[in-house]
């Protein structure tokens, strides 16, 4: 789960992480009134918007009057970054930059662990540092059981300073970035760029943080600032239901069992010249109800021109899956065709009870794929 | 031979007693599959189709020597199995439960490595070697004895894969699960290096997916380590960006992970990779004919 950059600095200042004066806008009116309040010639208008990139797009312009804040206000609550709405924008303290660095804690898969990424360049994608300048980058892979104590926080600290103050400075955001990190079950906390501002002070400018979805249950507090997108909203629907559903923009809508199975069916439509409508992975179940439930998810969809339904039973029984087929189209009377394809557990038996229904029954992946995109062309 | 796991595998069922455990335990039982105990706090003394069943994993341990371990409880109390069963002494760990918070797998894991044992998962299907042994939730009538050995990051599409193996009549010695999450026990690089050194295994096929840097390590790797002829399928290849696909590792993150990298790394290493699951057999017998060739 994402959360915004005014909602991650609401979190660094609760651990102690030094944050630029700013207040949260809704509209002009707002930004105006922030301008005023903060009383600083200098003020930077930072869109919130849950996507990268919104430096390039214009989401972020440097102001110094209050003509220039109501008028890029403005803009920017009419603009779209990579296809999202500005609803909210932060005005906030244009600080005195001397230099800029780049701090975060994610996971490091390949060593199963968090990993600190420290650089002396700053205010640039770390992606762009990895590759042209990695030598400007200092790695620590991090013990569980041993944290981030002084000594360690130290070491890293001396990569970028000399000078005790600041050392002092940046140990301290160390050891209070690790432990928002790992108290709340972060999957990445970055600060870009950390500013040693001209009065000696260092300041997180930006805040990015994401959390493992996975752990949400124990995170209340951090559930909370959720804002799911309508796209989202009916991906967090079909969660809540024991799916994994990803919208996408084409006309075969797909039901399949396994996240695996359902990239590889949906990468096999479009090799076949079709467009998948969506991504949906009913997961390990055999629940006849669960089946129901995901046609129902499916048939709200009005773009859909085809059903593909892929299944191979491991856990999932085919007979189970025919029987919430079956129960579903007597149910929602479904007026598109619905291509079938059933395999491993009880085939035999799942195959029979979809026998002279209206599904069209395939065996093999293959065959259900061409027959959906022929399905799909056909309705144009 | 086959790895991981064979006729020697002792194993307990960490959960036995919950839903999955139950029934899977007694699937795994039928299968042949040596269940010499399980585990369930509170519901020690008791039995399951003949399975004795013991409150902790010392007790387990202890009184049936067992030495491979399948895990079936709930995610908030997996990561807890993994480190208890490493502390009781048990050296193959396979943790089946699916949506374990990321941070507490890395403390399992570290703790696992300090124990000196393996642990393969979380958010796996398991570990099978045709007619000898299977540990996790597979299917296993579609699988066959035979020589190529197969590692894959997901469950359906190992089946989808192995079913067209079978079909073609190329037996497999031993089908692993790496798991789905974004950090799991052994990877690639680990079992491919089992599957070389074993006598069993004639060829291997590798089945990943987007998100992480695995595949291209493991094509790196395959490219200066491995002699047995490798056949690869990544899953993904049209996913968009910044959207998880199902597992929670299956992600495009600031560009990187996608399947069209992974692809480019293992065919510049030789390897050759199917567009599609069905055409893996044919590449597998073709592939083995040019190492014959050289």
């Amino acid at each position: 789960m994402k959360i915004h950059e005014y909602q991650a600095k609401k979190l660094f200042s609760s651990y102690g992480i030094p944050v630029e004066q700013h207040i949260l806008c809704h509209n002009v009116d707002e930004a105006v009134s922030a301008y005023e309040e903060l009383n600083m010639e200098k003020v930077v208008l930072k869109a919130q918007v849950l996507t990268g990139g919104r430096g390039k797009a214009g989401g972020v312009k440097l102001v110094k009057c209050k003509t220039d804040v109501m008028n890029y206000a403005a803009s920017m609550f009419q603009m779209k970054i990579n296809g999202l709405p500005v609803n909210k924008i932060l005005v906030s303290e244009a600080v005195n930059i001397d230099s800029e660095f780049y701090l975060s804690f994610s996971i490091d898969r390949k060593n199963r662990s968090v990993i600190m990424m420290l650089s002396s360049e700053g205010g640039v994608e770390i992606e762009e540092v990895a590759k042209y300048t990695p030598e400007n980058i200092y790695r620590i892979n991090i013990d569980p059981f041993v944290g981030m104590p002084d000594y360690l926080a130290r070491r890293i600290a001396f990569f970028l300073f000399d000078d005790m103050d600041l050392v002092g400075q940046i140990v301290q955001i160390l050891q209070n970035l690790y432990q928002l990190f790992i108290e709340n079950d972060a999957s990445l906390a970055e600060i870009n760029p950390l500013v040693l501002t001209k009065e000696g002070n260092l300041v997180a400018v930006d805040a990015k943080m994401t959390f493992d979805d996975n752990a949400l249950y124990r995170q209340e507090d951090i559930c909370f600032f959720s804002e799911p997108t309508e796209e989202e909203e009916m991906e967090l629907q079909a969660k809540a239901k024991g799916f994994s559903y990803v919208h996408l923009t084409g006309d075969i809508g797909c039901m399949v069992n396994g996240a695996g199975l359902a990239m590889a069916t949906m990468d096999l439509i479009k090799l076949n010249e079709g467009y998948p409508a969506n991504f949906l992975d009913i997961g390990g179940s055999s629940n006849p109800k669960k089946i129901f439930e995901a046609m129902r998810i499916l048939l709200q969809d009005d773009r859909l021109k085809v059903i593909l339904v892929n299944i191979f039973g491991g856990i999932t029984r085919c007979d189970d899956v025919a029987n919430g087929l079956l129960k579903a189209y007597e149910d929602m009377h479904a007026d598109i065709p619905i291509v079938v394809r059933l395999t491993g557990t009880n085939e035999e038996e799942g195959r029979a009870l979809l026998r002279n229904s209206n599904f069209l029954v395939a065996e093999t992946m293959n065959e259900a794929i061409r027959k959906a995109v022929n399905q799909s062309i056909k309705a144009g | 031979m086959s790895i991981l796991i064979n006729e020697s595998t002792r194993l307990v069922v960490q959960g036995i007693t919950g839903r999955d455990g139950y029934f899977h335990a007694i699937k795994m039982k039928a299968y042949g599959t040596n269940v010499v105990a399980g585990t369930s706090p509170g519901k020690g003394g008791t039995h399951i189709d003949n399975i004795p069943v013991f409150n902790t994993m010392y007790e387990a341990v202890d009184q049936t020597g067992a030495n491979t371990s399948a895990i079936f409880v709930p995610a908030a109390f997996a990561a807890d199995a993994i480190m208890e069963a490493a502390d009781a002494g048990i050296g193959l760990i396979i943790c089946i439960t699916e949506g374990i918070p990321t941070l507490d797998t890395i403390e399992a894991y570290n703790y696992v490595q300090q124990k000196g044992a393996i642990l393969i998962g979380p958010n796996t299907p398991g570990v099978i070697s045709p007619g000898k042994s299977m540990v996790g939730i597979m299917p296993s009538q579609i699988f066959k004895k035979g020589g190529v050995g197969v590692i894959s990051r997901s469950g359906t599409l190992t089946y989808e894969v192995v079913s067209h193996l079978t079909s073609k009549g190329l037996g497999q010695s031993t089908a692993v699960g790496i798991g789905g999450d974004k950090v799991v026990g052994l990877y690639y690089r680990e079992l491919l290096e089992m599957f070389e050194k074993d006598k069993e295994t004639q060829s291997i096929v590798l089945i990943g997916e987007i998100g992480g840097n695995a595949e291209e390590r493991a094509a790196e790797f395959i490219r200066w380590e491995i002699t047995k002829p490798v056949v690869a399928f990544i899953a993904g290849q049209f996913a968009p960006p910044e959207k998880q696909m199902g597992h929670a590792g299956a992600i495009i993150s600031s560009g990187s992970g996608t399947a069209d990298e992974k692809i480019a790394a293992f065919e510049a290493a030789g390897v050759a990779v199917a567009r599609e699951p069905s055409l893996i057999p044919k590449l597998i017998v073709e592939s083995q004919l040019k190492k014959i060739r050289e």
